[in-house]
């Protein structure tokens, strides 16, 4: 693999294993998982919990080493000089991280004190921050006081205080409310272009990999199983999907379907069916004809262009929701 | 507010490798003196906690005092100078380092269950400021604990030949143990990584600690098994090397020893503390 000099991040076939648990098997957490970020950009890792994105973000944050396989974290080698890449990378963990018994300005000073910050420059950037991301009016009380968007907003505050190269957001949005969650989508939209940092993002949100990345990568099983814009990898995907809700489950269904002109990639998922076809509004008709024909009662029947959810089934095939909520 | 804008920050990832070296050591205090400060700041927005660690040793010191204040009449018993008081003040001091540092390893399974621990061995933070930040934390609130306790004791009519010296070496064996149990506390913090099983733990070690040494009863009026298993024992050590200190005739030879001992085992500790921080990064 060619380094290649724009990345900010670069991170080719990393293997991990952890030990077996009481009477289990070792488990593989990766397996030969490569990915970039290029500077400036969004990168998602996209997938179920266990995919293996936690334990990427760790061996590139430096907390974990990987078995095999070779990363740079601004042109740092992680295993080499793990300090140098902690300065040059912020972390926004799964969980909130911020230390509860302090202030906003507190936790923010501390961190840019850390990262090797004169007192004077930390509380700057401190400011500087708070202002950004809102939080002005809330710097002088406890962390612990925060609600869960701001609390996250602090996280990611945290994580910027540095002027890092790299940042990582480890599912920034799990456990927000709607409303906070869209207001984290616009500030995470609107760091990359303000701080030029580049960003790799886990995420098990489908919509939020969607609309924040400039680049969307599945993960399945330790590895990437497919990655591009997701643009491109709806588009690869021609026409659109018909979904189909039976009244009840039927074993035939799908081969009635596969007889249906225009139609192909025909799944089933108990009750619901899925197919592609090159219109799906001009496949309809002929869908429900041949249910009707074969005694299969139908709930309903949607038609949608290509989703990211379409792209994952496609690739890692089961669909998204379900594994995502297992 | 918002206008402010930071100047730019030098790139330290680029800074020459001999350069960064020779920076450590300054980070490694820089970074203790950031996370002590951090620790000392929590401890004062608890009044709840403060109080307790405060009043506790007050509780201790005036129960044990009157409750066993006939023992000084048991023959045998050390009695120098006088009242059960002035015996038990050391044996106090010692026990509230003690209790109070075993402990000390809750902060880090907070921080674990937070994130904060991830995100702070994430940062360029020296791993050593993170064992010094929770030992210079213990020890500064030991420090003030042990002068409390003093007071009590000395409003309650306990006298000390041994004047400045005699408190000075009280407080230092005090920091001592305590900087002992904390690394203990911490070390398991880090390995067993739940609060339950660390307070467990810590008190099954704790309490036999305390009642097979001389905090409370002079091992000379003892069965001999506690007095040999007392030898042995680091808050034993502690407690004898502040009782000859703060009595009028302080045997030195006595005295240094023990402190060195104890000085050993604080430092056995630390890397103990240091090693499980190690097995806790390879498990992520």
């Amino acid at each position: 693999m060619s380094p290649n000099p724009a990345a900010a991040l670069v991170a080719a076939e990393l293997t991990k294993t952890y030990p077996a648990g009481r009477g289990g098997p070792p488990v593989r957490a990766l397996d030969g998982l490569s990915v970039s970020v290029a500077a400036g950009t969004i990168v998602a890792l996209l997938g179920r919990n266990g995919a293996g994105k936690s334990t990427t973000v760790k061996i590139l944050t430096t907390l974990a080493r990987a078995d095999s396989g070779t990363a740079e974290v601004a042109g740092i080698d992680v295993s080499r000089d793990p300090d140098g890449v902690r300065h040059a990378i912020g972390l926004v963990s799964q969980k909130s991280s911020s230390d509860p018994m302090a202030t906003g300005r507190e936790n923010l000073v501390l961190a840019g004190r850390i990262q090797g910050l004169s007192r004077s420059a930390a509380r700057g950037r401190a400011a500087e921050l708070l202002a950004r991301l809102d939080l002005a009016d809330a710097a002088g009380r406890l962390a612990k006081t925060y609600s869960g968007g701001m609390a996250r907003k602090l996280d990611v505050a945290i994580g910027l205080v540095h002027r890092p190269r790299v940042l990582f957001l480890d599912e920034p949005t799990t456990g927000l409310d709607p409303e906070a969650r869209a207001a984290m989508w616009a500030e995470i939209g609107r760091l990359s272009a303000d701080e030029q940092t580049a960003i790799l993002l886990t995420t098990h949100y489908l919509e939020e990999a969607d609309r924040l990345a400039d680049r969307v990568a599945i993960v399945d099983a330790g590895r990437v199983v497919v990655e591009g814009t997701p643009d491109e990898l709806k588009s690869e995907l021609r026409g659109d999907t018909v979904q189909v809700e039976l009244v009840a489950g039927a074993a035939h269904a799908v081969a009635v379907l596969e007889r249906v002109p225009g139609l192909g990639e025909v799944s089933a998922d108990g009750t619901r069916l899925r197919a592609r076809a090159e219109s799906g509004a001009q496949a309809v008709p002929g869908v429900l004809a041949a249910l009707d024909e074969s005694g299969i009662a139908v709930a309903s029947v949607t038609v949608a262009r290509p989703s990211l959810d379409d792209v994952y089934v496609r690739h890692v095939g089961r669909e998204f929701a379900e594994e995502a909520a297992a | 507010m918002s206008t402010i804008s930071a100047p730019p920050l030098p790139t330290m990832a680029a800074a020459p490798d001999g350069a960064r070296r020779a920076n450590a050591t300054g980070a490694l205090l820089r970074h203790s003196t950031f996370l002590t400060a951090r620790a000392v700041r929590t401890l004062l927005r608890q009044p709840a906690y403060l109080a307790i660690t405060l009043v506790q040793p007050v509780i201790w010191l005036l129960l044990f005092g009157q409750l066993f204040r006939n023992v000084v009449r048991i023959p045998g018993f050390t009695a120098a100078s006088g009242s059960y008081l002035e015996f038990i003040t050391p044996g106090v001091i010692v026990m509230t380092a003690l209790f109070s540092s075993g402990w000390a390893g809750t902060v880090y399974i907070e921080d674990m269950d937070r994130g904060v621990m991830d995100r702070l061995l994430a940062s360029p933070v020296r791993r050593g400021a993170m064992i010094v930040g929770t030992l210079a934390y213990q020890s500064l609130t030991t420090t003030v604990q042990t002068l409390i306790v003093f007071g009590i004791a000395y409003a309650s009519g306990a006298r000390f030949d041994g004047g400045a010296v005699g408190v000075l070496v009280t407080v230092l064996a005090a920091c001592l143990i305590s900087v002992v149990i904390a690394s203990f506390s911490n070390a398991i913090a880090l390995l067993v990584r739940q609060q339950e099983a660390l307070i467990g733990i810590s008190q099954f070690i704790v309490l036999p600690l305390q009642f097979l040494s001389s905090s409370i009863m002079d091992t000379r009026v003892s069965p001999a098994w506690v007095r040999h298993v007392a030898r042995y024992n680091p808050v034993d050590w502690a407690t004898t090397a502040a009782r000859s200190a703060l009595s009028g005739h302080a045997e030195w030879g006595a005295i240094l020893p023990r402190l060195g001992f104890l000085l050993a085992l604080a430092v056995a500790m630390g890397r103990l503390a240091t090693r499980a921080f190690r097995s806790y990064q390879r498990s992520l």
